[in-house]
């Protein structure tokens, strides 16, 4: 930040040195809108101390004493309107406190005054930030940036930043204007603003805005629409690699295992470790190392659940709330355990060379490749599980160990050997979902806590004991969860899906898909 | 009447009682916290009880009836504050913050200390209720039932962590001046909050104890035991489930509203579905079905929990892990079973 | 979606004493007309029509599968019908109410498996059992009436456990929980008792002893007895029913039943 300062000090060197007392003083003493004004006021000029004070007030720099207002770092004191250094400071100081709004303002100007440096990507990243919404107060400066702007790329964003600006805040015939200008945008930016201007009170604005609003909206539909659906069963993807393995464990075996989401967090520390010993002794391979990664997550999540059924799960069996209980506390112990070893900060797994990037599959649509990848990854462990479990000789003693325990045991089948197998079996597909999300995101010993309770609505849902169900179930929730997020934000989708599947399940305790029967019943 | 207690416990129980109100003159402020925080985790484990314990149903959702409770405190206290907060505004700090010009609707009245605790009561009641009523008419039990309230309590967390829910998003409400106009840290006020604490416990004790020896409480452990023949008996077993639901919902937001001010402060962390699952350690540590024991697991676990915290953290987790695995392996009948089987042995 | 149809009348019955609510001017307690209930594709009950007759002593009997815990079933709620209709005397829809308020107009069933509470007391189980004001706050201020206490003496006896009366119910033998079980029934006052192998696991005397209660009660109670034991159902019936793929194939006297040759052809095979 102070190269920042420097910088914009040699770009505008010899400009008039003078900020605006009025503004300053209305920056420390004045209500929220004056305020808002005052720091268009202030940046307007692009002088450097403007830069100093705005950057003061957001960073809890500024005090006012009597009518004097200071930026104070420490003990050492500057006349915020001067640049004089105070001494001694004044003893009766208050802090000059911003709001949430008020600072939002202070990083749009700062955004605004870097339009002006000479870097260029620099400027390019500015003329993004702003993109995404500015206050008006901002104008007399973009404007001014605009004037200086030759690059080619830039100017084009610039040029949207002052139209919407200017849709919002300029006269009648600068709006019509700038509507006009930003109906031929395809940025997602421009149709909120549309939006907005659509519900004008003044009718000709109104009607300019809701046909420039159709044509962007025209433009960028089908995209979104592809990109939503995208969305959409990436997601999915990722419920199901989640809750695959609990439809095993929980779903045909009962055991409630509360561990299953750090079992998950093992398989992605599995992968960590793998990246790093190819780094370190196979720099040249390392772009093949998931070829060893995921075979690894799996082995080792698999033991861990191999271990834990022997040892505690195996003796709860027919106790489903004291396996909660006893899981629970494995979990608890599971993620003490990776803090001890691997700390507990998150470390970072990087892709390899051809997962980064994308598909440009439409002009505001990008497919990124880690997401393709784990699609089509999700796909070949589901088909996987479903041979082993309908092909295999595993697999029938499994189903057949799950409907009648005491008929397989009668006519031989080694029961205890083949929970321990299917237990490992659920806990390497885990596994297998950690390899997976360390591809798109940090790894930390907290990585599973956030996907337990969403496995287990994905696997109750789905219907216990339904494979199919499962596979369904995580691509509605994944789906829905995408479509409700465009609708109301991320939070509150979430919030809607667990209210959804707590009110289907009481409409509806077996789920999806399930076998009404009479041993249902008992 | 039947007999609540025989004449040694209620001696026991009026040495607590004389305990409770003269102890916090003779300990520092750290205990006088640390065990009036204890006394509020034995209430909810007495609710706890009444419904896992007696009538076999594990609720995951107890954390979020405990918190409610603490919300509807806070925000009390956060009214009480007045201008005295940072920015001096009539508004809560965060709500300044916020940019907000006036009190969202569910604030409303909340200045009224009767009306706080009204909320206190009726919030968490009505949720249990009301959630209860629908989820036991469908039959959800067992593990079903726990996951669901799991699931609910997560939801409830999310949306009081977004600041949009008017309740401080995830710094939730601290920095509380004073309660019923008196200062809130002053050591007078430490000490009547620590004796009311203990006077609730003691209540909710006799309160718990007279159901479960009630035909009542032979009622709810007959469901416990068989569901059905219980139903075919002629009980309303889906009323049953929500009365006892809702009361031990009740219990848990007292609670919270006893420890807010005491610990001053409350956000969405304690929603968390980690610690709904914690107090079902107290209880079946304690002992199941034994009202006592759930009280003393409360104690044990929470006493050890600050002693790790800070003597050693990182081990902490291994030690409450493992609290839950042979709690549940080798305890069936928690820490009032053993004392019982020693004492049987005795005989 | 098929989600299980909820009870209309919530608060109709609920929990209140039946002050006698039921309508048997017709000399019958029970009518089942054309039930049908399925399971996934599998007819567990087809178009079952039976009625019994107030104070009547029925045995039905059946090889495994031909529907006869499912009948018990529907006529206590516990599964609904796909079809048909069930009657508990001329007005209660038995297939409206839920399984408590089917208790408490007088309908008590005792399960194959003896179903009991394992960790109350003998006493306890027939003082929850009783018939008494079941709603929740009423249950909780209830206290013993000397009345109940002489009527819960009083079954004791009459299923000899009074020296049991104070001991865990779960420590039993086997066929004294099914005694117990019997004797909780009775407590419940009902007009009609369903008795689902009352006597699997008794040795040969207390299965008398059985015989010889279910005669006496018949009269006061309509009984329907599923048993497979048919020593005990020729000791007991009076009129039998026999009940193959979920509807009735045959319907008399035992010896009329005998002797009818489907009969035979279900019971020896083909």
């Amino acid at each position: 930040m102070r190269s920042l300062a420097l910088v914009l000090l040699l770009s505008i060197a010899g400009g008039a040195l003078a900020i605006d007392k009025a503004a300053v003083d209305k920056l420390a003493f004045g209500d929220g809108d004056e305020r808002i004004a005052a720091i268009g006021a202030l940046v307007a000029e692009a002088d450097p101390r403007a830069v100093e004070v705005l950057k003061a007030l957001g960073e809890g720099e500024m005090q006012t004493a009597g009518k004097r207002v200071l930026i104070v770092r420490g003990e050492l004191g500057i006349d915020a309107f001067t640049g004089e250094k105070v001494a001694p400071l004044p003893a009766e100081r208050e802090d000059v406190v911003a709001n949430n709004r008020l600072r939002g303002a202070i990083g749009d100007a700062l955004a605004a005054l870097r339009l002006l440096s000479p870097e260029r990507a620099m400027r390019l990243a500015a003329a993004k930030e702003l993109a995404t919404g500015v206050d008006a107060s901002m104008l007399p400066l973009v404007n001014k940036a605009l004037e200086q702007e030759t690059d080619a790329g830039i100017r084009p964003l610039l040029e949207l930043v002052v139209a919407s600006m200017q849709m919002k805040g300029g006269d009648k015939a600068q709006r019509l204007a700038a509507i006009r200008m930003l109906g031929e945008s395809t940025s997602p930016n421009s149709k909120t603003l549309l939006a907005e201007a659509a519900r004008d009170t003044d009718e000709e604005i109104r009607g300019e805005a809701q046909k420039s609003l159709r044509a962007v909206e025209g433009r960028l539909a089908w995209g979104e629409r592809f990109g939503l659906l995208f969305a959409g069963v990436s997601l999915g993807s990722i419920l199901l690699l989640a809750a695959l393995g609990l439809a095993i464990t929980y779903g045909l075996m009962g055991v409630i295992n509360m561990a299953h989401g750090e079992l998950i967090m093992i398989g992605a520390y599995a992968t960590y470790v793998v990246q790093n010993l190819f780094r370190a002794y196979l720099p040249g391979a390392f772009d093949w190392y998931l070829l060893a990664a995921v075979p690894a997550a799996f082995v080792v999540s698999a033991c861990v659940g191999m271990i834990l059924e022997r040892m505690v799960i195996r003796w709860l069996y027919g106790r489903p709330l004291e396996t909660l209980l006893a899981t629970w506390g494995i979990s608890l112990m599971l993620i003490q355990l990776v803090r001890t070893l691997f700390g507990a900060q998150n470390v970072q797994v990087e892709n390899p060379a051809f997962m980064s990037g994308g598909i440009q599959a439409l002009s505001n649509v990008v497919l990124p490749w880690s997401r393709v990848m784990i699609i089509a990854f999700t796909g070949l462990v589901l088909t996987g599980t479903w041979l082993l479990l309908t092909r295999t000789r595993l697999g029938l003693f499994v189903r057949g160990v799950t409907q009648n325990r005491d008929m397989a045991s009668c006519v031989g089948v080694p029961t205890a050997r083949v929970d321990t197998w299917a237990f490992g079996l659920g806990s390497g597909i885990a596994g297998l979902a950690g390899c997976a999300l360390a591809q798109l995101g940090n790894v930390g010993p907290d990585l599973g806590q956030g996907y337990i309770v969403d496995s287990f609505m994905v696997v109750v849902f789905g219907g216990v004991g339904q494979l199919a169900g499962t596979v369904y179930a995580a691509l509605t929730l994944g789906f829905a969860n995408k479509f409700l997020e465009a609708w109301s934000g991320a939070v509150l989708a979430k919030i809607a899906l667990l209210v959804f599947i707590i009110i289907f399940i009481q409409r509806r305790p077996q789920g999806l898909f399930a076998l009404k029967g009479r041993s249902v019943e008992a | 009447m039947m007999r609540l207690y025989g004449p040694k416990a209620w001696i026991a129980l009026g040495v607590a009682a004389v305990l409770i109100s003269v102890l916090p003159h003779f300990l520092s402020s750290y205990w006088v916290t640390l065990i009036g925080k204890i006394m509020c985790y034995a209430i909810v484990a007495i609710a706890m009880d009444l419904i896992w314990g007696y009538c076999g149903i594990l609720s995951l959702g107890h954390g979020l009836f405990f918190a409610l409770g603490g919300y509807a405190m806070g925000m009390h206290l956060m009214r009480q504050i007045g201008r005295e907060g940072q920015y001096q505004s009539d508004l809560p700090d965060f709500m300044v913050f916020l940019d907000w010009k006036e009190l969202p609707w569910q604030w409303w009245n909340t200045d009224q200390f009767w009306w706080a605790m009204l909320l206190v009561v009726a919030v968490p009641g009505l949720l249990a209720l009301v959630f209860g009523y629908f989820a036991f008419r469908s039959r959800v039990k067992g593990v079903y039932f726990s996951i669901i309230t799991q699931a609910l309590t997560f939801a409830a967390m999310l949306l009081f962590f977004r600041n949009a829910t008017g309740f401080g998003g995830n710094n939730g409400f601290t920095d509380f001046k004073r309660i019923l106009g008196f200062t809130i840290t002053s050591p007078e006020t430490r000490a009547a909050l620590f004796a009311v604490t203990g006077a609730v416990l003691i209540a909710t004790l006799l309160l718990a104890r007279w159901i479960v020896t009630s035909k009542l409480g032979r009622v709810l452990t007959a469901i416990r035991d068989a569901e059905t023949r219980a139903a075919f008996c002629g009980y309303n077993t889906v009323h049953y489930k929500v009365a006892v639901f809702t009361l031990s919902a009740v219990l848990c937001g007292i609670a919270g509203a006893l420890y807010v001010p005491q610990v001053g402060i409350i956000n969405p962390s304690e929603m968390s579905p980690a610690n709904s699952i914690e107090i079902a350690i107290w209880v079946a540590l304690g002992g199941r079905g034994t009202l006592i024991g759930p009280i003393l697991g409360a104690g044990v676990v929470n006493g050890a929990k600050s002693f790790f915290t800070q003597a050693f953290p990182e081990y902490w987790l291994y030690f409450l892990g493992l609290l839950f695995i042979l709690a549940t392996l080798f305890l069936p009948q928690g820490i009032a079973g053993l004392a019982q089987r020693w004492k049987d042995k005795r005989v | 979606m098929s989600a299980t149809p909820v009870a209309v009348n919530e608060s109709g019955l609920l929990g209140r004493v039946s002050t006698g609510g039921l309508d048997t001017t017709h000399g019958a307690v029970l009518y089942l007309e054309e039930i049908s209930v399925s399971f996934d594709g599998f007819r567990a009950l087809n178009q079952l029509s039976l009625s019994i007759d107030v104070g009547e002593l029925r045995c039905v009997i059946g090889p495994n599968g031909a529907g006869k815990t499912t009948m018990m079933d529907v006529i206590t709620g516990k599964t609904r019908p796909d079809a048909g209709t069930a009657f508990f005397g001329q007005t209660i829809d038995l297939t409206k109410l839920t399984e408590a308020e089917i208790a408490h107009a007088g309908i008590g069933r005792k399960f194959q498996k003896p179903t009991i509470f394992e960790q109350h007391t003998v006493f306890e189980n027939l003082e929850l059992a009783m018939k008494a004001d079941k709603r929740v706050r009423r249950t909780l201020l209830a206290k013993l009436a000397s009345v109940q206490r002489d009527r819960i003496a009083e079954t004791l006896r009459l299923i000899r456990l009074q020296d049991a009366a104070h001991r865990v119910a779960g420590l039993l033998s086997h066929g004294q929980k099914q005694w117990l079980e019997i004797g909780m029934l009775l407590m419940q006052e009902p007009k009609l008792l369903l008795l689902d192998e009352p006597v699997a696991g008794m040795s040969d005397e207390e299965t008398e002893r059985t015989a010889e209660l279910f005669l006496s009660l018949a009269g006061k109670h309509s009984l329907v007895v599923v048993e497979h034991d048919m020593a005990f159902i020729e000791r007991i019936a009076r009129k039998v029913t026999v009940l193959h793929e979920g509807g009735v194939l045959a319907e008399g006297s035992m010896a009329q039943v005998q002797a009818d040759p489907r009969v035979i052809e279900v019971y020896l095979g083909r």
